[in-house]
Formats: structure tokens, C-alpha cells, sequence
């Protein structure tokens, strides 16, 4: 018999191969025809003033619209929501990791908890802000504090703030604990050793060490939150408003939103097209800005660790 | 005399910048049981599988020298590496059934080659089951799961699907390590059997298996081979004093 | 010296003895604390279906009623109504309600006495809160035939759910029918057939792709790819259930390819290498061996795939063409859950009943991808025992 190449050509093989290469070539060329598209038609319109001007006339004017109450409500919206997000996250990951017995039924249920907070419909969530917060909690306080004056019981910074930070509480859950998971054993087991409580361990060892990895996790939630929109449109965010917002119980302007309400609700769609492009050009670079600078935080925190 | 039916010349083999293999000379007799020894890591396993070119799976490597099976370099850009590995056939040190059922098991080789006929793999896997004695204790169970079977039974099963696409040779990376002794003893038992019909090279780094199971030992140290002779001749008088230290039991 | 023997056989000079259990009754406290804070997660969940259950409450239970019984209501019985209930027959809003005095009130109790005299039809004594109305078609007054109609804002408020569930499902099954063979096709080359400096290139192009908001994704598919699309298949409603489909394929091709991927990895490699041996090529080994291997978890995968795209809001909210009507045709415009929820919730009475129908949309659709997120985690974890078992 012999080992020599075979005379046929083995189609079958080809075929396999051409199909899931194309399958993986079709999804490639999605995403760059898609970012492409936006960068292309999206370049034209960010200036410097598009990115710091306001918007008070000429909304729908290419020539004078910006975007920067726009950018500034959402990264005040992000910015409030990590403080809620990044401690519940990080004691929860630390419990899971360091704690839980890992067959025992709660941590299970918490496990299954936290699996599910992940699949909840986005729009569920805005239903969830307005039951919960703005009416329930926002009601009660006004009671208890205002006597049914309107102080809180309405779209506010807070609400959609509180919102987002459940969306995006098991990813940051997530990305600690992989962090907290690769700080060896080792290190644990010397500082238990030397007489430290667990506690203190954690604190003080284990913690600091998966600094980079809890930082990704807020990174990564950060990320999500700057670019929902079904969450916040009954908790805070609004179309048009003359102020920026000084206090947390202010409506907020948001990217997401304004690309949302452009694109649907927009009189002449050919004249907003610049504007709506620069927006979400914009919202796409804030995206991936905060998601690289977590990166290269994430980097520099690392090589301190090991050269420091 | 028979012709060889692996010749190797001078062969040399490199795991990225790490060499692993230098000069290597041996020739493989058909229908005879050839074992490589030596101690963990001297290069036995790298050789085997440079037989059946599973080292192609491993990035980086690379491998100078002639490698013939009849009389063919395996390494020669016209040959079809697929075609190589049905004629040269590998049982792992690890039994490795696939999660599929007894039959399937046996007959994967056969299909992959095109064969669809009921009664042909039917009789073929028979046929093959038979000659692992596996027979008897599978007959019953053949569309059953094979991971419900045990690690003997197991590794007898990898050995029926290897040979169920009758190959001229039958690798075997230390296929007992991970078995107990009863289970060992029926595998040893199968090789001089196959003998007959094929061509075995086993991998082994326990001494008294090769004393017992083999024709021809091939004693490797750090990548050399140091001696390759009749078993006989290398556990009772052999001409090297590594070898003799080896097999004594005064390293490794 | 005077030395206590305690259960440690260190004994600590007299000063430390006091500091220590302190400090651990203070260290107690806080690991108690982070027990607490880590139940948070469930009491979440657990507050996310209340709340939104608790709106919807009084439709599941059967307490709304909008049938107008041919008797109205005199002015005696008023006083004795809830505002919400008062509003609603008068057919004006709670805030509004509230402003009115007595005077005028009763002007338009007498004003709606008179309309309904008028106004009595067979459809008008139906309560179209009820389950039954919810779920079954009805041939109403100037149909033909009878029908599922959503139609919240109307003389007849019809609140049938039907319709929206099957845009959701056809909005959703469009997407599978995109994204599986895609992410899975991928997934595989990636895993099973690309060199690993491929794997590199494309794992994060797949996550760039998670990383768009859906929002910029409804924009794109709103724009340009409804264009696109309408230029292939020559189609007269621009927005509908296929250009819907097709951008949310595109949300689910990361859950798809992520797990699917995952699972074709972790098949033990000697499945694979046992193959080989004996000879098998590499689409082979991967068609016949890995992804049979893989199976559960392309399943859940899918599963996954399934609960995100029927949750998703913004794409659906702007590229369905959002009519709310019953067609098989993917070239229709259709009405999702979600968008329904997101358009009209802007523009309900609070407390009424399409506030609260809409509640119970959300109720449903969070049971919907309780469950499927249940099973696809199932599953996963299964698969992670047998592959385990098997070594």
C-alpha cells in the first residue's frame, strides 16, 4: 500500500474549510464595513467644537451642533454608577472566591443569581428603574423627607445611575473573580503562615495583587453602561435640556439616547445624517477610549507589580 | 532476510531550539515486537512518534535525517501524511475511546475510509474485537457507550480500533502505564499474539515488560541510541556498560 | 508566672490578650457583612421580577376591568370610586383627575352618562384586560373576520399580546437562523482548523463586535443595511421583521462564537489525536469527533443566543418597522416585546392599564429568559461534569 499523496482531490476537505472560512471572513467584514461606514461618514463632522460645543440652537444644524452635554451626562452617568457597582462586585467576587464552599446550595443560588442578573432583558431593567427606584425608593424618600414634595420621585441622574450599576454588576463580579483566581496560592498561604487573619490577607495580599484584574471589571461594566440606552430612558435620560446636571436628581443628556432619538424621531433625516453620524462616532470612541484606557492601566499597574 | 520495515538513518530531531534526538540508527524488522527503553525523557517517545509524524501536531519542530517505511521517506514532500498514518497505526499511553459506542468506536477507521457496507464493518469489527480479545466481553454491549467500560478494557479497545484499518505497523506509547497489573498481563499476552500479523514498536519504560514482551530492544539515553540488538542479548550480555547499567537497575 | 493555658499554646503577654478578641469580633463582623452584600445578588433578582410583577399585578389577577356595562355610573357612586378607577372611566389621566374640582367632575361624570347612552357596542362590554382577550382573537366591530389586535390607544383599547410575541419570535428566530451557522462555522475554523496566530487576529475582532452598543447597531441597521437589503430582495416595507433580524444575528454572533468556542477547546485532546492516528483528516477529526464532543455546549451557546436576541430592545425598537401585525412574512414589518415596551411606556397614564400591561410584558419576557438562561447554564455545567467524569 502505498503512502504517496493520492491522486484524487479530496474536495470534501476543501469544502469543509472554504465554508468555515467564510463564515469566519463573513463576520470579519461585517464589523469593519460597519465601523468603516461610521468612520468614514462620522470623521467629517467631529470637530473640536462638535466634541465641546452645546447645543442650544441649531440642534439639527450640522454647521453648529455638538455633542458635549452629550458626553458629559454620560460619563457623569458612568462615573456614579461605578462608585455603586465596583464595591457590591468586588465584596461579592471576594466572597465567591475566598469564602464560599463551593457545593454548598447558597453559593450555587448566588452563582445562579448572578447568571441570571446577566440575561435580563435591558428594557427590563428601565421597567425595573422606574418600579423600583423612581417610584418605590424615589416615593419613600419624598415621604419620609420632603412629605410628598417632588424631589425624587421623578427621572433622575441617581435612578438611572443605580439602574445600570445592577445591569453591569456581573461583569465586574466576573472579571474579579478571574483576577482573584490567578493570585497564586502561594502568597496566600505565606501570609496566613506569618499569622495574618484572612481578612487581612485578602485586604492587604490578595487584593492588591488583582488590582489589574478588578480594574478591567470596572472598566468592562463601564464600558456596557456608556453604551445602554433601553435602561435609562425612563430613569433619567432626556433629549433636550437647557443645563448640564449639578445635582443627582437632575435629568442627564446621553449619547446612546441622543443617537436614538435622531435616528427615529428626526424630521429630515438627510440633514441630521452628519450630526447622527458624528454622534455615534463619537459614542463608539468613548467606548473604546475607556476600554483602552483600562487596558493600559491595566498594564501599567501590572508591570509596577512585578518591578516594583 | 527480511527487508527492514522502518529504517532509519541518521536521524536528528528539535523541539524548537532544544535538540531531542542525535544520529540516530535503527532498523526495524516486520513481524517482530520492538521495544524502546530508557529512561524519562532519552527520546523513545519522540522517535515513535516521529514514526506516524505526530510530531507534525506540535509547533516548532523539526527533523533532519531519513526516516523509510519501506523504503520510503515519511518526511518526502509526496507523501500524503494521512495515507502514512493508516498504515502505521498508534496506541496511546492514555486510552483515548472516543464518546461513542463500541461499534463506532471500531469502525471510526473504517468509515473515514469510505467504507459504508453493514456487513463489511460489521465483520471487520468482529473481526477485530476477536483479535484484541475483547470479543467476548463486548459482544453483548457493542452499541453501548465505550467510556463505561474499564481502563483495561478501555486500552484492548483502542487496540481493536488501531488495527481494525490493518495497518502494517502498531505503535504503542507506553500503553500499560496507566493499568493495573491483571489488565497489563492481558495486553502483554495480545502483543505476542499480533505479532503475527503486524509489525510492533512499544514504548516502555518498565524493563521486565520488554524482557518479556519483545524480539529486538533499542536502549535510549539523552537522545542516543546506545544499543539495539536482540532482547535476549541486550538484558543478558549486553556490550555496552550503559546499557548493562541500565537494565541492571543501577540508574533510571 | 502566672500563664492561663489557652486552646493556642502561645501564650501572649496581658496587654495583646485584650486587643485580639476585639479585633476579631471586628473582623467577624465584616466577613458577616460580605456574606450579606453577596445574598444581595439574589435579593436582586428576586426585587427585579416583584417590581415589575407588582405593577402587572392587577391585570394577572383579574381586578382590571374596561368593560363598559351599559349602565353608567351616577353621580352617588362616584364619590366612593378609587382616582384610578374614576380616571380611567372618565377616560383622562390621574394628574388631571386631581386637578379638577368637584364641579367638574361631576360635569363630566353627566357628559360620559350621555356617551355611553349613545355608545354602547358589543365591543365596548368587553374586558379587554382579561386574560382571555389578551390571548384570543376576536372579530370586532367593522372586521371581518376575527383577529389579533394590539391597539393600546383606541376608542376599544385592545391589548392582545399575541402579535407581539410572535414578532419577537420571528424577529429572534431570524437572527438563530443568521448567527448559528456563523458563530459555530467560526468557531469551529477557529478552534479546529486555523493556525493559532488566526486565533489571535479574530478573537478580538469577535470581541470589538460585542463591544458596539446595540444602539450604534439599530442606528447602522436603520441607515445602511435596510438599504441594503431592500436592494437585494425588492421588498415595499423598508424596516421590517429581515432587517431586524439580520443586526440582532449580528448582537448574538459574540455569545454564539464565545461559548461555542470555548466548548470545541476544551474537548480533551485525545479524542483528537486518537483520530488522527488512524488517519483521519483534520475536517474529519473536527465534523466527526470535536463538535459531536462539543455538542451541549454549542446547545447552550444557541441557548444563550436565543434569551439575548428575544431581550434585546434597541435594535428591534429601530429597524422592525415596530406594526404590530400578524404575518408569517420575514419582508413584514413587525412589533417586538420589547419595543412595544420601550415605545408606548413614554406615553401611558401611570397606573392604568396599559401601564400595567405593559408591566406584564416585562414580567413575561423576564420569565421567558429566566428560563432559557437557566437551561443554557444547566447545560454548561453539565457538560462540564461528563467532560470531567470522562477523563
Amino acid at each position: 500500500m502505498t503512502i504517496l499523496r493520492a491522486k484524487g482531490y479530496d474536495w470534501r476537505s476543501t469544502a469543509f474549510h472554504a465554508v468555515t472560512l467564510a463564515a469566519t471572513a463573513l463576520i470579519v467584514l461585517a464589523v469593519i464595513v460597519i465601523i468603516g461606514d461610521i468612520v468614514w461618514h462620522g470623521a467629517k463632522q467631529v470637530s473640536w467644537h462638535f466634541v465641546t460645543g452645546g447645543t442650544k440652537e441649531g440642534m439639527f444644524d450640522a454647521k453648529t451642533a455638538g455633542v458635549f452635554p452629550m458626553i458629559f451626562g454620560t460619563l457623569a452617568l458612568v462615573l456614579l454608577m461605578t462608585v455603586g457597582v465596583v464595591p457590591v462586585g468586588v465584596i461579592t467576587a471576594v466572597y465567591l472566591t475566598e469564602y464560599a464552599k463551593s457545593l454548598s446550595p447558597i453559593t450555587r443560588i448566588i452563582r445562579s443569581a448572578i447568571n441570571n442578573l446577566a440575561g435580563v432583558p435591558s428594557i427590563v431593567f428601565g421597567l425595573f428603574g422606574l418600579g423600583f427606584f423612581v417610584q418605590f425608593v424615589g416615593g419613600g424618600l419624598d415621604q419620609m423627607f420632603y412629605g410628598g414634595e417632588l424631589h425624587y420621585r421623578k427621572p433622575a441622574l441617581i435612578w438611572a445611575a443605580a439602574t445600570m450599576a445592577i445591569m453591569t454588576l456581573p461583569v465586574v463580579i466576573v472579571a474579579t473573580e478571574e483576577a482573584l483566581r490567578a493570585v497564586p496560592n502561594g502568597l496566600r498561604e505565606a501570609s496566613l503562615a506569618l499569622g495574618a487573619t484572612k481578612l487581612k490577607t485578602i485586604w492587604k495580599i490578595v487584593l492588591p495583587e488583582a488590582l489589574p484584574g478588578v480594574l478591567t471589571g470596572a472598566i468592562l461594566a463601564v464600558g456596557r453602561g456608556a453604551g445602554e440606552v433601553a435602561p435609562i430612558m425612563f430613569t433619567g435620560a432626556a433629549y433636550y435640556l437647557a443645563h448640564l446636571p449639578t445635582n443627582w436628581t437632575d435629568q442627564f443628556m446621553h449619547l446612546g439616547y441622543h443617537v436614538f432619538v435622531l435616528s427615529t424621531q428626526s424630521p429630515d433625516i438627510e440633514r441630521t445624517k452628519p450630526i447622527l453620524y458624528g454622534s455615534v462616532l463619537v459614542l463608539l470612541l468613548v467606548t473604546f477610549l475607556l476600554n483602552l484606557t483600562g487596558v493600559l492601566v491595566r498594564a501599567k499597574i501590572r508591570s509596577r507589580l512585578r518591578h516594583g | 532476510m527480511d527487508k527492514p520495515i522502518i529504517q532509519i538513518t541518521d536521524a536528528n530531531f528539535w523541539y524548537g531550539a532544544k535538540q531531542a534526538l542525535f544520529d540516530v540508527n535503527v532498523s526495524i524488522m516486520p513481524h517482530q515486537t520492538t521495544a524502546f527503553i530508557g529512561p524519562s525523557g532519552c527520546g523513545k517517545s519522540t522517535l515513535l512518534r516521529c514514526l506516524n509524524r505526530m510530531n507534525d501536531l506540535i509547533l516548532g519542530t523539526r527533523v533532519t535525517g531519513r526516516i523509510a517505511f519501506n523504503d520510503h521517506d515519511v518526511n518526502a514532500p509526496d507523501v500524503d501524511v494521512i495515507e502514512l498514518r493508516k498504515q502505521i497505526g498508534m496506541v496511546f499511553q492514555k486510552s483515548n475511546p472516543f464518546p461513542k459506542s463500541v461499534f463506532d468506536n471500531v469502525a471510526y477507521g473504517l468509515r473515514i475510509q469510505g467504507m459504508t457496507d453493514k456487513t463489511e464493518l460489521e465483520a471487520r469489527v468482529v473481526k477485530s474485537l476477536k483479535k484484541a480479545a475483547l470479543w467476548e466481553e463486548v459482544k453483548d454491549r457493542l452499541h453501548e457507550s465505550a467510556l463505561m467500560m474499564s481502563g483495561g478494557q478501555q486500552q484492548r479497545l483502542c487496540i481493536a480500533r488501531a488495527i481494525a484499518v490493518e495497518p502494517e505497523i502498531i505503535l504503542m506509547d507506553e500503553p500499560c502505564s496507566a493499568l493495573d497489573p491483571t489488565a497489563t498481563a492481558k495486553i502483554e499476552e495480545l502483543i505476542q499474539d499480533l505479532e503475527k500479523d503486524y509489525t510492533i514498536i512499544i514504548v516502555t519504560h518498565n524493563m521486565q515488560q520488554a524482557a518479556r514482551c519483545s524480539d529486538y530492544t533499542a536502549f535510549f539515553y539523552l537522545g542516543r541510541l546506545i544499543e539495539f540488538d536482540a532482547t535476549n542479548k541486550i538484558f543478558t550480555n549486553p556490550t555496552n556498560k550503559q546499557t548493562e547499567d541500565y537494565v541492571t537497575g543501577r540508574f533510571g | 508566672m502566672n500563664e492561663r493555658l489557652t486552646t493556642d499554646t502561645v501564650v501572649l503577654p496581658k496587654a495583646q490578650r485584650r486587643r485580639t478578641p476585639r479585633r476579631r469580633w471586628a473582623e467577624w463582623l465584616v466577613e458577616r457583612g460580605i456574606f450579606l452584600v453577596s445574598l444581595s445578588t439574589i435579593l436582586m433578582v428576586f426585587l427585579i421580577f416583584a417590581f415589575v410583577a407588582r405593577e402587572a399585578l392587577p391585570v394577572i389577577l383579574r381586578k382590571t376591568n374596561n368593560a363598559r356595562s351599559a349602565t353608567p355610573v351616577t353621580a352617588a357612586q362616584v364619590s366612593t370610586m378609587p382616582p384610578e378607577q374614576l380616571a380611567t372611566y372618565l377616560g383622562v389621566t390621574i394628574a388631571d383627575l386631581k386637578k379638577y374640582n368637584a364641579e367638574t367632575v361631576k360635569a363630566l361624570v353627566e357628559l360620559k352618562a350621555e356617551e355611553l347612552s349613545q355608545n354602547v357596542s358589543a365591543d365596548s362590554r368587553v374586558n379587554t384586560t382579561s386574560w382571555g382577550w389578551m390571548l384570543r382573537a376576536r372579530q370586532w366591530v367593522g372586521y371581518d373576520k376575527p383577529e389579533y389586535i394590539w391597539q393600546p390607544v383606541s376608542e376599544i383599547p385592545k391589548y392582545n399580546i399575541i402579535p407581539l410575541f410572535i414578532g419577537s419570535l420571528k424577529a429572534t428566530l431570524i437572527a438563530l437562523i443568521f448567527s448559528v451557522p456563523l458563530g459555530v462555522g467560526a468557531a469551529i475554523y477557529v478552534s479546529q482548523l486555523a493556525k493559532p496566530k488566526i486565533r489571535e487576529v479574530i478573537k478580538p475582532v469577535i470581541e470589538l463586535l460585542s463591544g458596539i452598543p446595540s444602539v450604534v447597531l439599530g442606528f447602522f441597521a436603520l441607515l445602511v443595511l435596510a438599504s441594503i437589503l431592500q436592494g437585494m430582495f425588492h421588498y415595499s416595507s423598508r424596516l421590517n421583521a429581515l432587517v431586524a433580524g439580520v443586526a440582532l444575528g449580528l448582537t448574538v454572533i459574540p455569545v454564539i462564537f464565545t461559548i461555542s468556542e470555548d466548548a470545541l477547546s476544551t474537548v480533551p485532546s485525545g479524542y483528537g489525536q486518537a483520530a488522527l492516528a488512524l488517519g483521519a483528516a483534520p475536517w474529519q477529526v473536527a465534523w466527526q469527533i470535536v463538535l459531536p464532543a462539543a455538542l451541549p455546549g454549542v446547545f447552550a451557546a444557541c441557548v444563550l443566543g436565543f434569551g439575548r436576541a428575544i431581550g434585546e430592545t434597541m435594535i428591534v425598537l429601530m429597524a422592525s418597522g415596530n406594526a404590530s401585525i400578524m404575518s408569517g412574512s420575514i419582508f413584514d414589518s413587525c412589533r417586538t416585546i420589547t419595543a412595544t415596551i420601550a415605545a408606548e411606556l413614554a406615553e401611558v397614564v401611570f397606573g392604568g392599564n396599559h401601564y400595567r400591561i405593559l408591566f406584564l410584558l416585562g414580567a413575561l419576557l423576564f420569565a421567558v429568559t429566566f428560563v432559557t438562561n437557566l437551561v443554557g447554564d444547566v447545560v454548561v455545567h453539565r457538560l462540564k461534569r461528563k467532560l470531567e467524569g470522562a477523563r
